[in-house]
C-alpha cells in the first residue's frame, strides 16, 4: 500500500465519489482519488457500482402526467384561453 | 422546440404546447412539490396552481431565466406558501442545510476503525461485483425505483431530477433554488443510499 492510499482511507473516499464523479475535486484531491483506486479492489468495485447505479437509475422511465391532472389542467387552459 | 418558440406557441394559445409542457414537467414538479408540503394531494394541487401561474404570467414572462426555471421558481414560491401555511418549516433545512446532520454513504461498521494499527479506514468487508444479468433484470429497476421512494424528499427531488430526468446540475440547482455544494450533498446521500439498497438486493440474492 503506498502513502497517498494511506492518507486517504476507503471510508473517506467513499464520500468523495460524488464529487469525484461530477469533476467537482480539487486536483490534489483527484489525483489522490484516482491513485487509490487504482491500487484498492474495494473502492475499485465501489465506484464501478455507483456508475453502475446512475446508469440503473437512468433507465427507469421519467413518471408522466396522469391522465386525469391533464384533463383538468387542459380544461383550466381551455378557461383561460376563453378569458384571456 | 426552444424556450422561444414554447413561449411564443403558449402566447398564441397553443394548446398542443402546453399538453407537452406538462408532460415534459409535471412529474418533477410534483416531486419538487413534495420538498415542500407533506401529502401528495397538497402536492398535486400546488402543481396545478403552478400551471395556472405558468398561463397567467406567460405574456409578462421577459425571459431573464430558462422557461424551466421559471417555471420551478412560480412552483417553489406556492409550495413554500402552502408548507408555511402548514407549518412545515423543517423541510427548508434539507435543503439550505443538507450536511447539518451527517449520514455515511456506507455504514462504518464496513470498514475496520480509524485507529486500526495497519489499516485504518480500510473496507472490513468490501464491496463484491454485481452478477451483470441481474443488474439487467426488471427486478433490480424495482430495487431502485423503491429506494428513490424512500429517500427524504430533497434527496428523492434531487435524484429524479438528475438521474432519472437527466438534468444538469446547474438546472437543478435552479429549480430547486440550492448552491451547488447542497446539490452535491443531496445527491450523494441519495445514489449511496440507492447502491446500498442494490447491493443489500444482489447479497441476499446470492
Amino acid at each position: 500500500m503506498s502513502t497517498s492510499i494511506e492518507q486517504l482511507s476507503c471510508q473517506e473516499l467513499v464520500e468523495l465519489v460524488t464529487d469525484y464523479l461530477e469533476g467537482a475535486l480539487p486536483g490534489a484531491e483527484r489525483a489522490s482519488f484516482e491513485h487509490h483506486i487504482e491500487g484498492c479492489r474495494g473502492c475499485h468495485e465501489y465506484v464501478r457500482q455507483m456508475r453502475q447505479t446512475i446508469e440503473l437509475t437512468g433507465s427507469l422511465t421519467a413518471a408522466d402526467i396522469s391522465p386525469a391532472a391533464e384533463a383538468v389542467l387542459l380544461a383550466a387552459f381551455r378557461d383561460w384561453n376563453k378569458n384571456a | 422546440m426552444d424556450d422561444a418558440a414554447v413561449i411564443a406557441a403558449l402566447r398564441a394559445r397553443d394548446e398542443r404546447v402546453f399538453a407537452e409542457l406538462m408532460r415534459m414537467y409535471n412529474a418533477s414538479l410534483l416531486r419538487v412539490a413534495l420538498i415542500y408540503v407533506a401529502t401528495r394531494a397538497v402536492a398535486e394541487d400546488v402543481v396545478q396552481e403552478t400551471w395556472i401561474g405558468v398561463l397567467n404570467g406567460i405574456d409578462r414572462f421577459e425571459g431573464r431565466s430558462s422557461l424551466k426555471t421559471w417555471i420551478f421558481r412560480i412552483l417553489t414560491n406556492i409550495a413554500k406558501t402552502r408548507g408555511q401555511r402548514e407549518g412545515r418549516t423543517v423541510p427548508f433545512s434539507a435543503l439550505e442545510r443538507p450536511g447539518a446532520v451527517p449520514e455515511a454513504a456506507v455504514d462504518a461498521d464496513r470498514f475496520l476503525s480509524p485507529d486500526h494499527e495497519r489499516w485504518p479506514g480500510h473496507w472490513a468487508s468490501k464491496p463484491e461485483p454485481w452478477p451483470e444479468e441481474r443488474l439487467l433484470a426488471r427486478e433490480a429497476r424495482s430495487v431502485v425505483e423503491r429506494a428513490i421512494e424512500e429517500l427524504p424528499p430533497a434527496q428523492r427531488a434531487v435524484i429524479s431530477l438528475r438521474d432519472i430526468e437527466g438534468w444538469s446540475s446547474e438546472e437543478t440547482r435552479n429549480a430547486l433554488g440550492v448552491s451547488e455544494t447542497n446539490q452535491r450533498v443531496l445527491l450523494h446521500r441519495a445514489r449511496s443510499k440507492v447502491r446500498q439498497a442494490l447491493e443489500d438486493y444482489f447479497v441476499e440474492a446470492r
